[in-house]
């Protein structure tokens, strides 16, 4: 199985949490986030990155149902 | 090295009084490498003045708060405290940061508006209706934050008296011990506790029962945790507004030009809050050092792994690599990504709130009272992390 990752960056604040939580999963360009690939295995910390950003700018589906942010 | 036996220079830079940003900053700013600095107390640091090496120090996690704990960390003062949720890192900061993330979202935040609005014109309608001269901080930069985060959190405003002298102590830069920071903050986690039972016995509509159910049902953190977080929540969520409230008068007021513009057009209060956030240097200093977890170079110095990093955003906003003019109070600059809030997993969690509360009292004070000016002089606090306003005479 794997997620489905998306940042929405007219929402994002450029805090760089996700950043900071999950490099391997996002980057910081221009200021605002960015998924580094759409897909990602299953991981704990996609869903806190998710709960973390002040903006709710990202969001984790399994392709049918939202997983993150949880709520 | 060459930086290896020269004197680290005094720290911090700053004077206690007024806002302004030491020329010393420009200098490490344009120099080579990191500078080396030192405290009053703890081991030297290396201090971090551009904004592309704050974003990188604070943003990344080859950089640690928790480690801070291990070492003899550069502070003010002699005794040592702990930093609560500041002194973490993933994935312990992540779990209990996480517990409170949802109450201060954009989206969350947005609907207290309404109510904000209204406390801030209540307050500026009693502080006129009692006449001028008036004392902006004690009539409306203190009571709107400090009413906001007690509804919130589930904290009587009327305790303020109590609860401010705690507050203070954590945030002082006076010569405390080690012994008497850990009798204030043993009396604040009393407080707090007390509260708490009330709470457990009498559940409310606010951020600490959901809390006490994260604890009680969930068992996501522990009950020493529990009470650290709503002192850290108290705490965070007033001192730092209500010490910007009046600095941003004040700035305004010695940017005649820029107010003038603001008077005139209301609709720049949000950029004009973010303008005013990267202009004016809170912090005497930087603080809560990070640091670094393996040997990595920042701004061409080596730095090696267990050796701490102090950030100075105040300088990082005023890098000219980053920020056009930086030394001009600009309210309509664009593409405005200051690190007032800081970056990274500590960024401040109540930083849509605090905007949201900033903006509002701006609003309220430039539409309400437009001729506001001072009448006598600002008394500074001078023994605190940040710098602010004691008291400030104003009239209208």
């Amino acid at each position: 199985m794997v997620w489905r990752v998306s940042v929405d960056r007219e929402l994002c604040l450029g805090s760089g949490i996700c950043a900071a939580l999950a490099p391997e999963l996002f980057e910081l360009t221009e200021e605002r986030s960015r998924v580094r690939g759409d897909e990602a295995a299953p991981d704990e910390t996609l869903l806190d990155a998710a709960d973390s950003c002040p903006a709710q700018a990202i969001s984790v589906t399994d392709g049918t149902r939202i997983l993150g942010p949880r709520p | 090295m060459t930086t290896a036996h020269v004197e680290p220079a005094t720290y911090p830079f700053n004077d206690a009084s007024g806002l302004a940003l030491s020329e010393l900053y420009e200098h490490a700013r344009r120099g080579e490498g990191l500078l080396r600095v030192r405290m009053e107390h703890g081991e030297p640091a290396w201090l971090v003045t551009r904004y592309a090496d704050a974003r990188l120090v604070l943003g990344d996690r080859r950089f640690s708060r928790a480690a801070a704990a291990d070492h003899d960390e550069p502070r003010r003062t002699p005794g040592r405290r702990e930093a609560g949720i500041l002194g973490m890192d993933p994935p312990d900061h992540t779990r209990l940061r996480t517990l409170v993330s949802k109450a201060f979202t954009v989206h969350r935040v947005e609907k207290l508006r309404p109510d904000i609005r209204a406390l801030a014109e209540s307050l500026l309608d009693r502080m006129v209706a009692a006449g001028p001269p008036a004392d902006l901080v004690e009539h409306f930069a203190l009571p709107l934050p400090v009413g906001v985060i007690c509804r919130l959190l589930g904290v009587p405003a009327e305790d303020q008296g109590r609860f401010r002298v705690w507050s203070d102590a954590a945030l002082s830069t006076s010569p405390l011990s080690t012994e008497e920071i850990a009798a204030s903050r043993d009396e604040f986690r009393a407080y707090m506790a007390g509260l708490i039972e009330a709470h457990r016995a009498r559940p409310a509509d606010d951020l600490m029962t959901a809390l006490i159910e994260a604890r009680d049902v969930d068992d996501r953190l522990s009950e020493l945790e529990l009470i650290d977080l709503c002192d850290g929540l108290l705490i965070a969520g007033h001192e730092t507004t209500a010490s910007q409230i009046p600095n941003f008068l004040w700035t305004l007021l010695d940017h005649p030009g820029q107010f003038d513009r603001l008077r005139a057009e209301p609709d720049l209060v949000p950029a004009a809050v973010e303008e005013l956030l990267r202009f004016v240097p809170l912090g005497v200093g930087a603080s809560f050092a990070r640091y670094a977890t393996e040997d990595i170079e920042v701004g061409g110095t080596p730095v090696r792994a267990g050796e701490p990093l102090l950030v100075a955003v105040g300088a990082a906003n005023r890098d000219a690599l980053r920020f056009a003019a930086p030394d001009s109070l600009d309210l309509g600059r664009a593409g405005n990504q200051h690190l007032g809030f800081g970056h990274g997993v500590h960024h401040c969690l109540g930083a849509p709130l605090a905007r949201l509360e900033l903006q509002e009292a701006l609003r309220a004070l430039v539409s309400r009272l437009p001729g506001i000016r001072a009448a006598g002089d600002v008394e500074w606090k001078t023994e605190m992390l940040v710098r602010g306003p004691r008291t400030m005479p104003v009239r209208w």
